[in-house]
């Protein structure tokens, strides 16, 4: 079986994928994620999951071009300056 | 070369990543996991040198962190034939070219460990020069190679500070002890100045073309030169090739041309050690094998 391993650094950080390690049950899987990943005090928790519940999503279409939800969607510097222009508050480079 | 092929090596020559479920081309895998292999396939071996002076260590001290190191090395073996595992070849049948003689490993561990001064020697500058190759392949294209490597890494680091630290020791100690690291050194030389391979053109050599590797051969050797010359000098040491020196205008090294003839002898199975250091992975397997049976159906 293979598990994969996630690791903490510091406590109140994010769990990051530390790597993957071959184990016959779920005892062994938690001795050898120890050892691998946390024998010199680097790690303060990890999570030890069998692959096969790791599911991966990658595709990510936008259809609807819904860039309301990103950054992009939001072209905030044209239209301030435009409002600034309109009410003559525009810094002088601008003008 | 296809199209698809064309735009793969396009892919990661511009410095692109690839994941375990990528496509990619065939050649491109059969020499990441040939390499990749070899590379767990010296991890494990590496130990073995080692092994033999855990227990005759000088000190309790030094036992503890030799026996470390040796953990150190087995569990990136361990991690490194996930890699291989995950590129399509099983870690029991790594280990079956291994022990049978197929599968090559490092020229290094094929030499005897004849005292104290060579394990203080291997700790330090064998492994200095195997983490030049390894820090090489922190920017490998194939992304989960990389991504172990930099725990890899960071362990070395320890194991040259503790090769230092012996090689140091018997420096500060006796003109015998002095003797028996300058013995160990004029040992070392040849095969740490073969370690990374003969010189092979940028563009001519795949692991490069690939981007597997991030640095040619002869450029690894200039590091390790450059890094580690003057680490020997400062001690009172010296090296055993009169040609070595340091062209201070061009900061490339000059040495005397390694013996190429010696590494392929070595690497293809000939080395003083080699059928030794297999026989004892052969019977450590068979010894083990009840174990691994009373265990695995345990466990199933």
């Amino acid at each position: 079986m293979i598990y994969e391993v996630f690791r903490q650094e510091r406590k109140g950080q994010a769990f990051q994928h530390a790597g993957s390690i071959e184990a016959p049950d779920e005892r062994f899987a938690d001795w050898y994620a120890r050892e691998q990943y946390g024998r010199r005090g680097e790690s303060t928790a990890l999570w030890v999951v069998p692959r096969s519940a790791v599911r991966e999503i990658d595709d990510f279409v936008d259809e609807l071009n819904r860039n309301y939800h990103r950054v992009d969607g939001y072209p905030l510097k044209e239209k301030l300056k435009e409002a600034r222009e309109r009410a003559g508050t525009a810094p002088p480079r601008d003008r | 070369m296809t199209e698809q092929e064309q735009g793969f090596l396009e892919y990661v020559q511009s410095g692109g990543q690839v994941e375990t479920d990528d496509w990619m081309p065939d050649e491109y895998r059969a020499r990441l996991r040939k390499f990749i292999e070899m590379h767990g396939n010296s991890e494990l071996m590496g130990v073995l040198p080692e092994r033999e002076w855990i227990l005759r260590a000088p000190t309790l001290q030094r036992k503890l962190a030799l026996t470390a190191k040796v953990q150190d090395e087995v569990g990136h073996a361990q991690l490194i034939y996930r890699v291989v595992e995950d590129l399509g070849k099983p870690r029991e049948q790594c280990l079956d070219d291994l022990i049978s003689g197929k599968a090559k490993f490092h020229n290094v561990f094929h030499y005897p460990t004849k005292t104290w001064g060579d394990v203080g020697v291997i700790a330090w500058l064998v492994d200095a020069a195997a983490i030049i190759s390894q820090k090489a392949l922190l920017k490998c294209s194939y992304a989960p190679y990389a991504r172990i490597m930099k725990k890899i890494c960071w362990e070395e680091s320890f194991h040259i500070l503790h090769g230092r630290d012996v090689i140091l020791t018997l420096m500060n100690g006796t003109d015998d002890q002095r003797e028996l690291v300058q013995e160990a050194v004029t040992r070392w030389w040849g095969p740490l100045m073969q370690f990374h391979g003969n010189p092979i053109p940028a563009d001519e050599d795949p692991m490069l073309v690939w981007r597997i590797k991030s640095q040619g051969n002869d450029e690894a050797r200039q590091q390790f030169l450059d890094g580690y010359v003057p680490q020997i000098w400062e001690l009172g040491l010296t090296v055993p090739d009169p040609a070595l020196r340091k062209d201070e205008e061009t900061g490339r090294w000059h040495y005397t041309e390694p013996d190429w003839d010696e590494l392929m002898h070595v690497v293809t199975g000939h080395g003083p050690k080699t059928e030794e250091r297999l026989d004892l992975r052969r019977n450590a397997r068979e010894n083990s094998a009840w174990v691994r049976a009373v265990v695995l159906s345990d466990a199933a």
